[in-house]
């Protein structure tokens, strides 16, 4: 049995526990977004994923715009306080990603459910909405003491969870704080877990709403500074707004993406 | 003039649910004006989050270092949201029809898109759930549609009776505050009524820019132009 996280290098992580066909989840809710984990898996050319994420963002972006997805499950894809992203937008208009589309409410008890261990999860939402008739992970389902009509929706099956988090100590126990989202979800509900981290250090120390998540849950912790660039790490850097911008005009452009591919 | 009306109805509101953009200029204008006690819930975690200038994203880092507490993503929608906690939600629309059903998912079909939008992210559930919801939006033809492509959120259904028959528990779109106006739900037939113009904008315009035959108020009102006050708050606000 595994008594804690190997500690690796992120290249080795990616190389070892994502499989062309995986279902990989990258998450962290605008803060904490595992944004070079995810330029390794375009690095490394990984295909045909099932790529998961309530909100897909830059780094969505450029993984579907690599042509390393197959299908995309998601609940708000955008540039979030910019715009659109366009390689997604491409992708679907063009008809070229499978998409399976929720509400957040949907996609958090999905994750819920996954790190419980439960085969779905029960909420009142999409009542009266478009989505069931698109997607077909949304089913009624009838409280059985109340008869109050709800929805189900099947927990994630998750092959990898991949998040970065601001430390881990030497035997792989993780800390993060701040707003952090689905991330403790992510890593439970997942066979295989993946975590970068701005620093390794000799002892976790507390901090306020601090997620630990103990090092016999977590599969591999990598030591990268600066992982979730550029979105922010609360207490090592802030979002840099500006390369938000940017990525507006490098995705709109084909040609321009090519480019920034080319450079990765 | 829309963000000033939007703080304008969180008065008496104890916590209110905030989207980025026009919805998150009125509710922090809000704190700064009518109502210093305001709590600002967002989605992805912060509650009572107290942000000295306008933040960046949901999730910008002064929203979680100002707050009362970080909730969880699963928690904040089924422990804040889901049992109807949160009195008021703001909401946005990329089309929206005469029940003040939004669409923020497809323009088109949903196979085939003529422009894919970003999707439903909190907002099926803020509308299903939170006590009322507000929604800002620009109108214009394209937005203010005859039948929206894709219902995301649920306004007023089809009609009367149509949340009930749905079981949703919150009262739907109470207001939806434009830059020409705000339109009220008719209180029997829940078809949008224009209620209010803006100070400078006439009826005409309104009708203009509502691509479905738009129902005026008998008593149509024109809403209070900005005070001094309101404008030096929300002019600090934008340069904070």
């Amino acid at each position: 049995m595994r008594t804690h996280a190997e500690i690796t290098s992120l290249p080795d992580a990616v190389a070892d526990l994502v499989r062309d066909g995986d279902v990989v989840a990258l998450e962290g809710f605008t803060h904490l977004i595992p944004v070079a984990a995810g330029q390794e898996i375009i690095r490394q050319r990984k295909r045909d994923l099932t790529l998961v994420r309530m909100t897909p963002d830059i780094v969505y972006d450029q993984l579907i715009g690599a042509g390393c997805a197959r299908k995309l499950i998601f609940s708000w894809g955008g540039n979030p306080g910019v715009g659109s992203l366009h390689r997604f937008r491409a992708a679907v208009q063009a008809g070229e990603l499978e998409i399976e589309e929720h509400s957040h409410a949907g996609m958090a008890n999905r994750y819920a459910a996954a790190a419980s261990g439960l085969p779905f999860a029960v909420l009142r939402g999409y009542n009266g909405t478009s989505l069931p008739d698109h997607t077909d992970t949304i089913k009624p389902i009838t409280c059985p003491f109340t008869g109050e009509r709800l929805t189900a929706v099947p927990a994630l099956d998750l092959d990898v969870g991949i998040i970065h988090a601001q430390r881990a100590d030497r035997q792989g126990n993780v800390q993060l704080w701040g707003q952090t989202g689905v991330q403790k979800e992510t890593v439970l509900g997942a066979r295989r877990s993946i975590v970068t981290v701005e620093e390794i250090v000799d002892e976790l120390d507390e901090k306020p709403y601090s997620v630990v998540l103990p090092r016999w849950v977590v599969t591999r912790v990598c030591e990268v500074p600066g992982g979730a660039r550029p979105s922010y790490a609360q207490d090592y850097y802030d979002r840099d707004n500006d390369a938000y911008k940017a990525w507006d005009a490098t995705s709109r452009d084909e040609a321009e993406f090519a480019k920034w591919l080319e450079a990765l | 003039m829309m963000s000033v009306e939007a703080a304008r109805q969180l008065r008496d509101v104890t916590a209110c649910f905030v989207g980025i953009g026009l919805p998150s200029t009125g509710a922090n204008l809000a704190r700064r004006t009518v109502n210093p006690d305001l709590v600002l819930v967002y989605e992805a975690g912060a509650i009572g989050a107290k942000p000295p200038r306008l933040p960046l994203s949901i999730g910008d880092g002064m929203l979680g270092e100002t707050a009362d507490y970080i909730a969880s993503v699963p928690e904040i929608f089924n422990y804040w949201v889901q049992p109807g906690r949160i009195e008021v939600g703001f909401l946005g629309a990329a089309q929206l029809d005469r029940y003040a059903n939004i669409n923020t998912t497809v323009v088109g079909d949903y196979a085939h898109p003529k422009v894919r939008l970003p999707g439903a992210g909190g907002a099926p559930e803020i509308a299903a759930s939170c006590g009322e919801v507000v929604v800002i939006v620009r109108q214009s033809p394209r937005a203010f549609v005859e039948r929206v492509d894709f219902i995301t959120s649920v306004g007023h259904g089809d009609g009367p009776g149509a949340r009930e028959r749905l079981g949703l528990r919150g009262k739907g779109p109470t207001k939806v505050i434009t830059d020409l106006g705000i339109l009220e739900p008719h209180p029997e037939s829940r078809e949008l009524v224009l209620t209010h113009l803006h100070p400078g904008v006439d009826v005409e315009q309104a009708r203009a820019a509502t691509g479905w035959d738009l129902k005026i108020a008998d008593d149509l009102q024109t809403t209070e132009p900005p005070t001094e006050e309101e404008l030096k708050a929300l002019r600090e606000l934008l340069a904070a």
